[in-house]
């Protein structure tokens, strides 16, 4: 897991809420590709268009608060995005994105200090280096790796039933 | 040579002495109604004009029922201009008090008035013996603002009713039949004139559902006299007729039908059109995923009571959603004093408030994909109730609740009995 | 050293003498609930796990509630994917029109003190009203529970809520909530188990600890807790065990914080645009004028919630122009509250009334806003967007306080 990346950032605020990551009028679209022009657009609706693949997304506390949507984290792993940093995460959406495979860091001091199109480097599981300024971060817990490792829990649970 | 109920209401509005079916004739108004479906966009148009300006603001009555309660921000966006109008304007205005037309009948409708309504069911205030036609925005408009508009006299279709209709059968077969035999054009601008001693037999919401499925045959409007029945139903809701005509003798025409209405049968309309009518017995069996039991068509007291009069003691089929929409508030309480909504509940029924439901298709009850709907409301048309790839037969509300019990089109005669 | 609720709980349920808070356990799950929107999802994910029978279907409760009526031309598809996979896998606990799924799980006797339960919805906190554990989570946890029967659990730590006293009139557990929630904020309990003590709670009705617990996640709460009483074992319809009695946290238990209030200083509340924890009193909003109000919902469409809308409104109408949209959790609620008149006064005062459903929480019919209009509802959400445009106004109520607003046309004190 020992991998770096570097990104462009779209910069977002506290108490980003499952119900602006995708409104629940776009959840019973057939398919999540289907909904992906519509995430975030209560807040701000020209986003969904702006995300480039391997962007992407620092927030504040309480990224993903609210309704238990797995669509959350799906729609946002549809749009291409490699991660979420924010100061803290919802529950249910920590869950939800862990058995997605949608990598989730918490940062707490790095979305007061960045800007939307700044460029970051992750060293995933040690630190994020913007603009000279390097915060450290930590790694993830032991008992979700094994989901990640596997790739998610529906691949997870493939490998138990015998399929993989 | 004398004139029918059609010419001499508008004889009246023009004030002239008599009209003739081809005649354009400028009338005074008595009431513009107009609902959500499209009072928006008269608004629109109204705030270009250089000169904005009502009539009379006493004749108009705006009604919120066909999406009720909003089910987008669209819809949300369309009522606030017509409410926020309305407030401005000081226009009589209803919202979730129940469709539109009922709400006419129950409170503005007089005998022998000319009404236009941006709706084309307006045709039912022909139950009063008044004169109401569906118009367009333009057309509302330019009688908003002038408080007249001119009227082509129709050519009249008189259906002289004898007999009375056999238990079971209502007078929603009754109408479908009619439209059934003259073809959904049959009626094209003309005005369907119903009298004859088999008139007498039938309740004031017997008369509002064959009128208001009158536009079905293309008709312009449709009168009945108004009689006894419709005097008493006025009074009881103390308004006075404005005038009482009665058709002559001697008046012309286009066609006259005999119906005898001992003949009818329980009918559906078949999809995709409203004269696609086929006796009941010949869809038996055909599966349905959602029954209908409302509109200004079918949701008056009469209605639910032979709803709720099947559904006593029997539950909705699992593969059934049943909505039950009165078509008024006050259709509603009523109901619920009588303990109906309770035995529609106890069902399995879903009960919505009073509003336009699956009959206009949006904001309640929609069908998908393949699915298939039995309902009283006024249209079968593809699409109307959901998914273009959708299903809608048309029948009474004995018919459509005994579906929703088996779980395909049967009639109420067909139920297994009760036991006691 | 003492355990807290929730470490009784699930020692109870893994069989772990000793687990404590911070330990990750494997629980074993009493029931599961799914409700229509994600049913599709379930179903193809939990087909995709390659499972081919489900671990115990008669602890699988489908209910359809967020689109019902359906509004959308999709909508129907869920309900029929819905009643397909009920019978291939044999389910038969689906609710197909009856009501939200949190008001279904308790009344309709699925949930009971002490189980361990999940829902793919994020008020599944709910059921902590009656001593359970339950937690929401998503479509694809929740298709590995339907072919294990588990989910791995960290217990949560706790934070204690202790309210003692007579609550003032018109105050409601709903305006305790709201306190609770402002006062911790919207992040506040994230991970964490509330659990409600105190002699305002010993004294309120299970229906009012339902609107606490349903709340909870609106701090961030993996659970709330209300320990079982005779009131409990009433509404569940079970004889009240001292097993189920010792469901509650021990005085010198390891908690995270412990808060206290007062009831008699607590007043009618409004959470604000469009943060559930921007708490400010009633008083200070008073006058502000509303284009609508909705009673209704899981936390607050009860019967106890329309009588008391009732007994404001009564022999008074809504103001004009003003739409006052009511929706009962329940079609059970729905013939309570027609048999007792409840129904009929709220339509006589000119209340809309739908049939038993989300309706309007959920953001999808039942009352939709638009730029410049201001609600006052009595669910759980005011986020951004929620009932309409990011220009709508959403304010939390009480159903008190919102049928007070829907007299006036303002936002006025019950």
């Amino acid at each position: 897991m020992a991998e770096t990346f570097t990104a462009r950032i779209w910069a977002l605020g506290d108490d980003i809420d499952t119900d602006i990551v995708i409104p629940t009028e776009y959840l019973a679209l057939k398919t999540v590709q289907d909904m992906t022009p519509y995430a975030f657009s209560p807040l701000r609706p020209e986003l969904a268009a702006q995300i480039q693949p391997g962007d992407v997304i620092v927030a504040g506390k309480n990224f993903g608060c609210g309704s238990s949507r797995e669509q959350a984290p799906e729609v946002i792993k549809a749009l291409g995005v490699k991660a979420v940093i924010a100061g803290s995460f919802a529950r249910i959406f920590y869950r939800n994105a862990i058995n997605n495979g949608l990598l989730l860091i918490e940062c707490p001091a790095l979305c007061t200090d960045v800007q939307d199109g700044d460029e970051i480097t992750v060293e995933v599981g040690k630190s994020i280096t913007v603009g000279g300024r390097t915060y450290p971060i930590g790694a993830l817990p032991e008992n979700l790796l094994d989901i990640i490792n596997a790739g998610g829990l529906v691949k997870a649970m493939r490998k138990r039933n015998g399929l993989d | 040579m004398g004139m029918t109920l059609a010419e001499k209401i508008i004889a009246s509005a023009a004030g002239v002495e008599s009209v003739r079916p081809g005649d354009i004739h400028t009338v005074e108004l008595d009431y513009l109604m107009s609902n959500d479906g499209t009072t928006h966009l008269t608004i629109d148009m109204y705030n270009k004009l250089a000169h904005p300006h009502i009539a009379d603001v006493s004749k108009l009555v705006w009604i919120v029922d066909h999406n009720l309660p909003s089910d987008s921000v669209k819809t949300a966006a369309s009522h606030k201009k017509m409410r926020d109008f309305a407030k401005q304007n000081g226009i009589a205005f209803y919202e979730g008090k129940g469709v539109c037309h009922q709400i006419m009948m129950e409170h503005h409708v007089r005998p022998g008035q000319l009404i236009f309504g941006a709706d084309s069911h307006t045709c039912a205030y022909g139950a009063l013996g008044a004169f109401g036609t569906g118009v367009g925005c333009t057309d509302y408009l330019y009688a908003m603002v002038t408080g007249k508009s001119w009227v082509l006299v129709p050519e009249s279709l008189r259906f002289n009713l004898t007999g009375r209709l056999n238990p079971g059968v209502t007078a929603r077969d009754l109408i479908l039949t009619i439209i059934g035999r003259i073809g959904a054009n049959g009626a094209n601008y003309k005005a369907m004139e119903f009298g004859g001693e088999g008139l007498k037999t039938l309740t004031m919401s017997d008369r509002i559902a064959i009128c208001n499925l009158c536009v079905e045959a293309g008709a312009k409007t449709a009168l009945m006299e108004a009689d006894e029945v419709a005097l008493d139903y006025l009074a009881q809701r103390g308004r006075a007729p404005k005038h009482v005509f009665h058709a002559d003798p001697d008046a012309a025409y286009a066609e006259t039908y005999e119906i005898d209405m001992t003949e009818i049968v329980p009918v559906v309309a078949k999809p995709h059109f409203v004269d696609q009518v086929v006796p009941a017995s010949q869809c038996l069996g055909t599966r349905i995923d959602e029954a209908f039991l409302g509109s200004c068509n079918n949701g008056r007291m009469e209605d639910l009571r032979a709803g709720a009069a099947i559904l006593k003691g029997r539950k909705v089929a699992d593969s059934v959603r049943f909505l039950v929409v009165p078509a008024s508030g006050e259709i509603y309480r009523q109901a619920l004093e009588e303990g109906l909504l309770k035995i529609f509940m106890e069902s399995g029924a879903i009960v919505m408030n009073a509003n336009c439901s699956v009959c206009w298709g949006s904001c309640q009850g929609v069908i998908g994909e393949g699915e298939t709907l039995i309902s009283t409301g006024t249209r079968n048309f593809k699409g109307r109730a959901g998914h273009p790839n959708s299903f809608v037969y048309l029948a009474s509300a004995e018919t459509v609740t005994a579906s929703a019990v088996a779980g395909e089109i049967t009639t109420a005669d067909r139920l297994p009995k009760l036991e006691d | 050293m003492g355990a807290t609720f929730i470490e009784k709980l699930l020692r109870r349920n893994t069989g772990i003498a000793d687990a404590k808070c911070g330990d990750i356990v494997t629980a074993n799950v009493d029931r599961v609930m799914i409700h229509d929107i994600f049913i599709p999802f379930v179903k193809e994910k939990f087909e995709e796990m390659g499972f081919t029978e489900i671990w115990d279907p008669d602890k699988v409760v489908l209910i359809y509630d967020h689109l019902v009526p359906a509004s959308q031309l999709d909508d129907p598809r869920h309900h029929r994917i819905g009643n397909e996979f009920a019978a291939k896998y044999g389910l038969t606990h689906v609710h197909r029109s009856d009501g939200i799924c949190h008001q279904l799980m308790t009344e309709a006797g699925y949930v009971k003190p002490g189980n361990v339960v999940f829902g793919t919805d994020s008020h599944t906190t709910t059921y902590g009203c009656v001593g359970a554990f339950s937690s929401g989570i998503g479509y694809t946890e929740m298709a590995s529970i339907l072919g294990t029967g588990t989910l791995w659990v960290k217990i949560p730590e706790t934070i204690k809520v202790v309210i003692d006293g007579e609550l003032p009139e018109h105050v409601t557990s709903k305006d305790v909530i709201l306190r609770l929630i402002g006062d911790l904020t919207a992040a506040g309990a994230s991970y964490c188990a509330l659990e409600f003590s105190g002699s305002t709670v010993e004294n309120m009705t299970v229906a009012s600890r339902m609107t606490m617990a349903n709340m909870a996640i609106e701090a961030g709460a993996k659970c709330a807790l209300f320990t079982p009483d005779e009131k409990t074992a009433e509404y569940c319809a079970v004889e009240l065990t001292e097993d189920m009695k010792t469901l509650s946290g021990d005085p010198d238990a390891n908690y995270l914080k412990t808060i206290h209030y007062q009831a008699e200083e607590l007043v009618p509340a409004l959470a604000c645009p469009s943060q559930v924890d921007k708490i400010r009193p009633v008083s200070e909003l008073e006058g502000l004028e509303i284009d609508q109000v909705f009673l209704g919902s899981c936390t607050n469409g009860r019967l106890e919630d329309l009588r008391t809308a009732a007994a404001i409104v009564k022999g008074k109408t809504v103001a004009p122009f003003v739409k006052f949209i009511v929706t009962p959790a329940s079609r059970k609620i729905y013939l309570e509250a027609l048999e007792d008149g409840t129904l009929d006064t709220l339509a006589a005062a000119g209340a809309i009334i739908t049939h038993p459903g989300c309706g309007l929480c959920c953001g999808r019919t039942g009352g939709i806003l638009t730029d410049g209009e201001r609600v006052v509802a009595t669910n759980n959400r005011n986020f951004l967007g929620r009932m309409g445009t990011s220009k709508v106004e959403i304010y939390l109520a009480s159903p008190a306080t919102a049928a007070a607003c829907a007299v006036t046309g303002k936002i006025t004190l019950p």
